[in-house]
């Protein structure tokens, strides 16, 4: 079975996913769009592949079975929209929506359809985080009770020319840019939080968006968590995300090349475990992948989504559901730090439960 | 042809570039913070008879360059083969003022074809020729006088160019490269059986062709399998990179492995202490040059 995909939006992201999905021995690539045309006269010069501007063109035209969508994120709930209410399954760049509203029509449209849905929160698909997470849900730390998640990276580090990705208006900043993995990757591993409190939102070089995002996260029965994104941090050669949970019997650090695990005392839940420091290498962790481009992880998130595809089971890995959760907290996040003492969602949100397959 | 030397050295460590762990690649960055600490090791590598540097085009490197085209007397067979291009510049360009705005950029604005570039002609009319060759020019500036007998592309873009099917523009930088640096093109992958398809498909024959190759299988995408039957049979100049997979193998277990295949000429390899560069330098030769399968694809 072959699965005709399309690709819209070709920046550094679409252009990413393009020349993986190009090799996936499952897909035929039948279309791109971008409404530069340069990029796409370009490709379409030296690979034949069937350009478009406009992205509704190309749905109604090419009608593929499935879209990938790479855009800047205020452009995503209307390309999305328009390709769930054709039929269309849809994996969609992060965050999926800037207004959690948005997130959660298009979550639902999918789900009503039957439709697959799924967000690039490619950190997910890191074989040192999915060890974290087995582990984690193994009860290996016994109760949790505090967590610190980071995200740092070399973004912006001087003033620069306003773009969409230092405005938050249009999906840009640190907090969609950074902090949604990390907010990501705490709901993946320990749960979503109820509130948020001490959210601050630090401005270094940018004009119209954070630099920096600091805040505490809270859950019931006393177990908090602490968010550090800045995307200002040159001490870093790319983006880095690190995770720390602490338990009753010990604690636990991932991050993309290791999982770092120190145990009190040995467990039954999790065989080959020693009291004291266990420690393992993604080098070892991560199964091989058909094509590779940027790392492993980038490829597992788009073969995943074309195996659920080819199944038709719309609970991916990370489904819409759960990228409107982060763009709830997001939203906490902002709320909070424009004077709420403590940010809890809106009563008005319907409950919005884990997918099932977290 | 090139003679591809047995041993090259990288750079990786000097960047605090580490697969297996950030503390790692931070204490190596952190040892490496002064120039005048690279060229001591690369100056150890070099009494180690290891003259051969496969390097990044990172602007720490043009001080490097300088600093060897100030002393032409004490490394008067220091080999420069450059990797282009660093990556992360490009990649962070392109986000922040899209593909052509990255491209107004980079691309130099003075003599005839800068003014069409400025101009947003040479844009405008999709020459991509012209602009990949401008980009390939930007980033040999700095080895200006300096011995480049192979210069390469970094996985990042070889791999991107293979995955959208622009293999044209894999021609483009083979030719450019031969005619204008008198060098041999040379392509680093993730990706080893697929490109050598495409190569061949282009016609470029026994080309130099830099990839993972290690005994635990990491980063050789097609698998193991593929990957020493590619080695063993086809046509092409083989560098092992990642021999020792970050670390995640001991060094004359990675060695032996990578040693034991066929057809291998040349590794490259990083560290950061002379004890180090000389093991490896030792454990290679005491291993013993490569089983020849395909005499005309080895180097002499």
């Amino acid at each position: 079975m072959t699965i005709r995909v399309a690709v819209v939006g070709l920046g550094k992201m679409g252009l990413s996913h393009l020349a993986i999905i190009n090799t996936h021995p499952d897909v035929r690539l039948v279309a791109v769009c971008d409404s530069a045309s340069y990029v796409t006269d370009v490709l379409s010069r030296y690979t034949g592949l069937k350009a478009y501007t406009d992205y509704r063109r190309l749905l109604e035209e090419v009608h593929p079975d499935a879209v990938l969508v790479a855009t800047p994120p205020g452009t995503h709930a209307a390309i999305a929209q328009a390709a769930l209410e054709r039929n269309i399954h849809v994996y969609c760049e992060k965050p999926l929506c800037t207004d959690p509203a948005e997130s959660r029509r298009l979550a639902r449209l999918a789900q009503a359809k039957g439709l697959v849905n799924q967000v690039g929160y490619h950190y997910r698909f890191v074989a040192a985080f999915q060890e974290a997470k087995r582990l984690l849900d193994a009860g290996v730390l016994g109760p949790i009770h505090h967590f610190r998640a980071e995200a740092y990276g070399p973004v912006v580090v001087r003033p620069s020319s306003a773009t969409w990705r230092t405005s938050r208006a249009a999906g840009g900043g640190c907090l969609y840019d950074y902090a949604c993995h990390a907010i990501d990757m705490v709901h993946y591993l320990v749960g979503r939080p109820e509130g948020v409190a001490g959210t601050v939102l630090n401005r270094m070089f940018s004009q119209e968006a954070e630099d920096g995002v600091y805040a505490t996260l809270l859950y019931g029965g006393g177990k908090t968590g602490q968010l550090a994104a800045n995307w200002s941090d040159d001490s870093f050669r790319k983006m880095a995300l690190k995770v720390t949970v602490w338990g009753a019997n010990g604690r636990i650090y991932a991050d993309r090349q290791e999982v770092q695990l120190y145990l009190r005392k040995s467990v039954p839940e999790a065989r080959g475990l020693v009291p004291g420091w266990n420690v393992r290498y993604t080098t070892a962790l991560t199964p091989p992948v058909w094509f590779y481009l940027r790392g492993e992880e980038y490829s597992a998130q788009i073969d995943h989504f074309i195996q659920c595809v080819k199944r038709g089971k719309p609970d991916t890995l990370c489904t819409f559901r759960a990228g409107a959760e982060v763009d709830e907290v997001a939203a906490m996040l902002v709320n909070n730090a424009q004077g709420a003492p403590l940010s809890a969602p809106l009563p008005s949100r319907e409950p919005v439960p884990l997918s099932s397959t977290l | 042809m090139t003679i591809l030397p047995r041993l090259l050295f990288g750079d990786n460590q000097f960047f605090g570039v580490n697969h297996m762990s950030e503390e790692r690649a931070r204490a190596q960055a952190m040892r490496f913070s002064t120039t005048r600490s690279m060229i001591e090791v690369l100056e150890a590598a070099y009494d180690e008879g290891i003259k051969a540097f496969m390097c990044t085009t990172h602007e720490r490197i043009g001080e490097i360059c300088h600093h060897v085209r100030d002393h032409p007397r004490q490394y008067p067979d220091f080999q420069f083969y450059p990797c282009m291009p660093y990556g992360v510049k490009y990649a962070n360009a392109v986000t922040d003022d899209g593909i052509i705005g990255a491209l107004k950029r980079f691309l130099p604005q003075e003599g005839a074809f800068g003014a069409l570039v400025k101009g947003g002609l040479a844009v405008a009319t999709r020459d991509v020729q012209g602009i990949g060759e401008l980009l390939i020019d930007a980033e040999m500036k700095m080895f200006q006088g300096l011995n480049t007998p192979v210069i390469f592309l970094q996985n990042l873009v070889t791999d991107l160019l293979l995955g959208l099917g622009m293999h044209e523009a894999l021609r483009i930088f083979a030719e450019h490269v031969r005619r204008r640096y008198h060098a041999e093109p040379g392509y680093i992958t993730m990706n080893l059986p697929r490109l050598l398809d495409a190569l061949e498909t282009l016609g470029l024959e026994n080309p130099i062709v830099c990839a993972s190759i290690n005994k635990a299988g990491f980063r050789m995408c097609g698998g193991i399998a593929a990957y020493e039957k590619a080695i063993a049979t086809r046509r092409f100049q083989p560098i092992a990179m990642s021999v020792m997979a970050s670390g995640a193998i001991a060094p004359r277990e990675a060695l032996e492995y990578v040693c034991a295949q066929p057809n291998i000429g040349s590794i490259v390899f990083g560290a950061s202490s002379r004890a180090n560069i000389r093991d490896t330098r030792q454990l290679v030769e005491d291993l013993g040059r490569p089983r020849v399968q395909r005499e005309e694809a080895v180097p002499a």
